[in-house]
């Protein structure tokens, strides 16, 4: 690891100048848990000149609901508190569920929101220095090599997909995040546009600006009838990173879904909405025969690589599930 | 094992055991008359405790010590004694090679090659000469761990070693700091000029595939095993066929075999590539002073450390001095002094301070050695009545750029067959070195006969163990063992509710497997043993071999405690020093069954020679003069008794001590060397594994396993467990996790770490349940044999054939991983 400078931010203007020194050749990045961060820098894929410590801002780790504002998410919640908060829990079950199954127990101690959302691909080949040196076309090299944890959809052109999976909790409720610029700027993006399609070129896989920060997260608050659920496959269950992740979240009334929300992560390179099978579901009473059908249409249009078809039976059948669990909340 | 006569073709020059190569001068090996001397006639008990004991009689040393009881009349041997440094290595305070700090200490660190297979044109080090820092840089001449050109003119107006495998050690610095001696790697200027290259195993077998190697090569085994005999034909990259595993085989027809057989089973088998991830990584902290060479060494083989440092700079031993006090893991890859040990003595004696060559994560995974994965082609032929007529196996695999790609013994000494014939190739890859791994070549090959023989069952609509019983029959010790093992392992796993395969009507499907085990019976005759009375009580025992994480110490202290009517923790038990008396390796799973018999022959002498000192204290004849629960008294008096310490003292002493080598086994062995003798008997191990597998998901979850061991006589049935845990979790893991993945285009290992090499984890760990059987083969003074290899075999295979019970379908390949378990669902 190179040598770096340290910095205490003491607020969110201080932090955000600081950031706004930085330029291609003298990075200057934020920290927050360091979980990614730190990983980055040992594996010799970051080597910023400063890192900026904004643990030490204030204010930013609250978690507050409103029933008009909906949910407000400090960027420096930590998974961990995240996955207990009572607020979350009670209303934001998909979301809490995710937390809760991220990473590990002493990760999501450090981890926080913002810092999971910024986070860079766990693609094999992005996370090897030797391929940022190697030079040559990176999606042409996955898509003819080991290829088995990418994306089954839209691959044409990238092939990795976005690592975190809180994310695709927050897409199913429509999430956004909160970014403040210079001069205490804010500006308000969906974290459906905010995640971009992870690029070995660029150095962030969002639509942040380098003198930005991510401030918070907010979830409009849930209408009445709102059922979730959230599973997250992998081949592991003691800590593991995902084949696919799902979250639902379904408007019912009664027992009819009057709006529905399906978002599936690791198989495209951002959480993708499966619209179709959504659509099968609104105005409809939930069956094991329906389920199965959207589960067939959220795969539908699959574009497996090489050596990862087997994706896309998973994502079906954790779709399926995942749904049924949903309705039975 | 069965089989005996065919070890002894002087051409099966990889000795059964796969060990060092010394290959003998004159025709084929005798078997060796054991233990020339005095002798008596001693009986012995003899059998399984609890299922039978009986006595025999055998010819013993003179001097031996009388026969042990069984476990249950001793009081320090057989009992569960927690380890005795348990509390220094839960604290931290237990020091491994990792973490040796000493004065003046240098970090060290290698420039890897990028290229997986290059000749090296120049190398300039100015630049990293001038940073900061730095004290030493050298360029190795050589590349240990890695197989060698038979000619090798075919590379000698290289400058440099040619580079075979991405990651393979081109230049290392020592410097003040890691981060010193990272910066300075980075400046040194190496010109490649990269070759074509080859890394996967299909590849490299066809024709026309680049050469890893510009001719053929050969393989010594470390002392862990592995290896490759020599003289092999080699064709491009495939090197074989072996058909001696291990110097069994090949035996009868299997042609005829084949055609007269009225069943035949045949199927193909695909097992991956796993690396060893011991805890520690390799490596070692070299100390060159004028006066001599002091290597502190994660290692298995203290000896074998100070060897090579002797050999590969030209000293002798009386100048090398290697300090092991503690092992974090090997698992059969830390033999000798490697690479990272080669360039730590080259760059101490230039710096003229002690250097660290620790690997990290990275070079740990791809140059510190795997287990060779396999392509296995079965072709089983058998008569209605379940009996074997033929097996026929020819196997392929990838060690990189090593040899000791095999399959196991196994096929030639399971199970009774007439006509067998094994094939198996080494097929050179640009890789990193294989090396030996618990069990090397015998996980691969149960893998797949033991799923063969189930299919046999299925077939003939057997019971599958019954099966084993008509088939396993060599009446060797591991034979019976597995007998028994069958019996108590069935009851408790529940055999008799065994369902049909692929009862279950919803997607998530249980059933229950069981495969057999089996090892050899492995003593390194070169071991010695020293114990140690001193005036004031204490007592001690030292040996040179080391710890790796099974709890030498303790079971040296248990036996030593034994003879002295003393506990465990009253003895001063010390090893991991070159300058004790030669200890076993730990590897070969060969440890207790080596340091126990000559630990308790010299409690034995030492304890009777105290005896003699005490007689006078007492007024009694030595004889009658006995050890028990920490005190000394005369036999049949015991209001003569009198505390261990205060007796000593009485004595008037300043210190005694006897040294005893590892007898022969009272029978005799197949084969023997000064480094390795193996027993014509076996360790069994039976193991029954219950599994759940979600067949939408393709997750399969090991739920149980219940795993019936023989060890011979267990030291202590707390540590025994312990290995066995151990083998059932790494068993589990290889089955369903683990798998290194090579990019093919770069060469270069995409998951050199522990996050995307994946390995077990606690919710991963089944339940498992460990049956231990007390078996005395009246063959040592202590009995005791091992088991950490044993634990490991039998596990992919159990879990395969649940797999099976509860699917329906066979899963041939490994590991277990969703899209290879969906794969096999729809085959
Ligand atoms: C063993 C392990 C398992 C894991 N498993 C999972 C998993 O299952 N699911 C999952 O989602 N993640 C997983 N992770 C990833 C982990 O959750 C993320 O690394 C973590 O959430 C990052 O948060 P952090 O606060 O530590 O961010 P940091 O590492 O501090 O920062 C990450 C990036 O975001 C930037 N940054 C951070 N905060 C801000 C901000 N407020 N404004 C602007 N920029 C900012 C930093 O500059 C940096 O580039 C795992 C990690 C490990 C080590
Ligand atoms: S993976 Fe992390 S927690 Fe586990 S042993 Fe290594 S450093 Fe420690």
């Amino acid at each position: 690891m190179q040598s770096f400078e340290w910095v205490d931010a003491e607020s969110v203007e201080h932090a955000v100048s600081l950031l706004g020194e930085g330029s291609e050749r003298q990075p200057v990045v934020a920290k927050a848990g360091g979980m990614d961060l730190l990983d980055l820098m040992k594996n010799g894929v970051m080597a910023p000149r400063r890192v900026v410590n904004i643990k030490t801002i204030k204010g930013l780790d609250g978690v507050r609901f409103d029933a008009k504002q909906g949910l407000e998410l400090g960027a420096l919640v930590t998974l961990a508190r995240l996955s207990r908060e009572p607020e979350v829990r009670k209303r934001f079950v998909a979301l809490a569920d995710a937390a809760e199954h991220a990473a590990t127990p002493q990760v999501r101690n450090a981890a926080t929101m913002g810092g999971n959302l910024l986070q860079r691909p766990r693609c094999w080949y992005f996370r090897y220095d030797h391929f940022h040196q190697a030079g040559g076309d990176a999606v042409e090299r996955v898509r003819s090599g080991e290829n088995q944890y990418h994306a089954i959809f839209d691959n044409q052109r990238t092939v990795m997909v976005h690592a975190s999976t809180p994310a695709t909790a927050l897409v199913a409720y429509g999430a956004s995040v909160e970014l403040t610029g210079p001069g205490g700027k804010t500006r308000v993006v969906p974290v459906s546009e905010f995640l971009l399609p992870p690029d070995m070129k660029r150095s962030t896989d969002t639509s942040i600006a380098p003198n930005e920060l991510l401030t918070r997260v907010r979830i409009p608050a849930p209408a009445a009838g709102t059922k979730a659920a959230y599973h997250k496959q992998g081949e592991r269950e003691s800590y593991d990173w995902p084949i696919c992740d799902v979250a639902v979240v379904l408007r019912m009334e009664g027992r009819t879904i009057r709006q529905a929300a399906i978002a599936m992560g690791w198989v495209a390179p951002t959480p993708r909405r499966a619209a179709e099978a959504e659509k099968l579901l609104v105005g409809k009473t939930l069956n094991e025969e329906l389920a199965r059908q959207v589960a067939k249409a959220a795969v539908n249009g699959a574009t497996p690589l090489s050596k990862n078809a087997y994706k896309v039976p998973v994502l079906e059948a954790v779709v399926r599930r995942t749904v049924l669990a949903a309705a039975a909340a | 094992m069965q089989d005996v006569k065919d070890t002894s073709d002087p051409r099966a020059s990889n000795k059964p055991g796969g060990e060092q190569q010394q290959q003998q001068a004159g025709g084929p090996p005798q078997p060796p008359q054991p233990n020339p001397g005095p002798s008596r006639q001693q009986a012995l008990p003899y059998g399984i405790v609890g299922a039978g004991l009986k006595e025999v009689t055998r010819r013993v040393p003179e001097d031996e010590p009388p026969p042990l009881p069984e476990n249950a009349k001793l009081k320090s041997i057989g009992k569960p004694v927690s380890r005795l440094d348990g509390i220094e290595k839960v604290t931290g305070k237990a020091r491994y090679t990792f973490d040796v700090q000493l004065p003046g200490m240098l970090w060290a660190k290698w420039v890897a090659s990028p290229h997986p297979h290059a000749r090296i044109k120049s190398i300039d080090t100015s630049a990293a000469e001038r940073y900061p820092g730095v004290r030493a840089i050298h360029i190795p001449e050589r590349i240990l761990s890695t197989a060698q050109l038979r000619d090798p003119k075919a590379e000698q107006g290289n400058r440099y070693p040619t580079v075979r495998y991405a990651g393979q050690p081109v230049a290392a610095v020592a410097a003040d700091t890691p981060r010193a001696a990272e910066a300075a790697v980075k400046l040194i200027k190496v010109e490649y000029e990269p070759l074509p290259h080859v890394s996967q195993l299909e590849e490299a077998m066809k024709e026309n595939a680049p050469r890893v190697f510009p001719g053929p090569t050969e393989q010594p085994a470390t002392a862990g095993g592995g290896g490759a005999p020599p003289g092999l034909p080699q064709k491009g990259n495939v090197r074989g066929p072996d058909n001696k595993p291990r110097g069994m085989g090949p035996r009868g027809d299997v042609n005829k075999g084949l055609s007269e057989s009225e069943v035949v089973i045949e199927a193909e088998y695909r097992t991956q590539v796993q690396t060893h991830v011991p805890m520690e990584p390799h490596g070692l902290v070299a100390d060159w002073k004028d006066d001599g060479l002091t290597l502190y060494a994660s290692t298995q083989f203290v000896t074998s450390v100070r060897e090579d440092a002797a050999e590969l700079f030209d000293l002798p031993k009386s100048k090398v001095r290697v300090i092991s006090d503690f092992t974090g893991g090997g698992f059969g890859a830390k033999y000798g002094i490697g690479n990272y040990g080669l360039l730590a003595i080259h760059l101490s004696r230039k710096a003229g301070a002690p250097v660290r060559m620790i690997l990290d994560r990275r070079e740990e995974h791809v140059s510190g050695g795997n287990r060779p994965n396999s392509i296995q082609r079965l072709k089983l032929g058998a008569k209605r009545d379940g009996s074997l007529v033929a097996l026929q196996v020819q196997a392929y695999g990838t060690g990189g750029v090593a040899g000791g790609a095999g399959v196991g013994f196994c096929h030639s000494t399971l199970y009774e067959c007439p006509n067998v014939l094994v094939e198996q190739y080494d097929v050179f890859t640009n890789a990193g070195p294989c090396a030996a791994f618990r069990a090397p070549g015998q996980v691969q090959g149960i893998f797949a006969l033991e799923q063969t023989i189930d299919e046999l069952a299925e077939r003939l609509k057997m019971d599958p163990l019954a099966l084993r019983g008509k088939l396993d029959v060599s009446g060797t010790d591991d034979c019976l063992a597995r007998a028994q093992e069958r019996k108590v392992g069935a009851e408790r796993a529940g055999w008799n509710k065994r369902r049909p395969a692929g009862s279950d009507k919803g997607p998530i499907k249980r059933g229950l497997g069981f495969a057999q085990s089996q090892w050899l019976y492995l003593v390194q005759p070169s071991t010695a043993c020293e114990v140690r009375v001193s005036g004031d009580g204490s007592v001690e025992a030292f040996s040179s071999t080391q710890d790796i994480g099974t709890g030498t110490r303790t079971i040296l202290a248990q036996v030593v405690a034994e003879e002295f009517g003393l506990r465990a923790e009253d003895i001063g038990s010390h090893i991991g020093d070159s300058r004790y008396p030669m200890g076993p390796a730990s590897g070969g799973s060969r440890v207790t069954s080596s340091l126990t018999p000559a630990a308790r022959n010299a409690a034995y002498r030492c304890a009777r020679e105290l005896a003699a000192r005490l007689a006078p204290v007492f007024k009694a004849n030595a004889e009658n003069i006995v050890f028990a629960d920490g005190k000394v008294m005369v036999k049949g008096k015991a209001g003569s008794a009198m505390p261990f310490r205060e007796a000593v003292k009485k004595a008037g002493f300043e210190e005694i001590s006897q040294r005893a080598e590892r007898r022969d086994d009272y029978e005799g062995y197949l084969f023997k060397t000064p480094d390795m003798a193996l027993s014509r008997h076996g360790i069994g191990g039976v193991q029954f594994a219950e599994v759940a597998v979600d067949t939408e998901t393709g997750i399969v979850k090991v739920e149980r396993v219940v795993a019936v061991h023989d060890c011979g006589r267990p030291i202590n049935p707390k540590l025994t467990e312990s290995q066995i845990y151990g083998g059932v979790i790494q068993g589990v893991s290889y089955a369903l996790y683990e798998e290194r993945h090579l990019d093919a285009a770069s060469g270069q290992q995409l998951n050199a770490n522990v996050d995307q090499y994946k390995i077990l984890g606690s919710r991963e760990t089944p339940r498992i349940e460990v049956i231990l059987l007390e078996q005395l083969g009246a063959q040592s003074s202590t009995d005791a044999r091992g088991v950490a290899e044993p634990a490991n075999v039998a596990t992919a295979a159990a879990v395969a054939n649940a797999f099976y019970n509860a699917t329906g379908k066979r899963i041939r390949t490994l590991p277990m991983t969703p899209a290879n378990v969906l794969a096999a669902l729809r085959g």
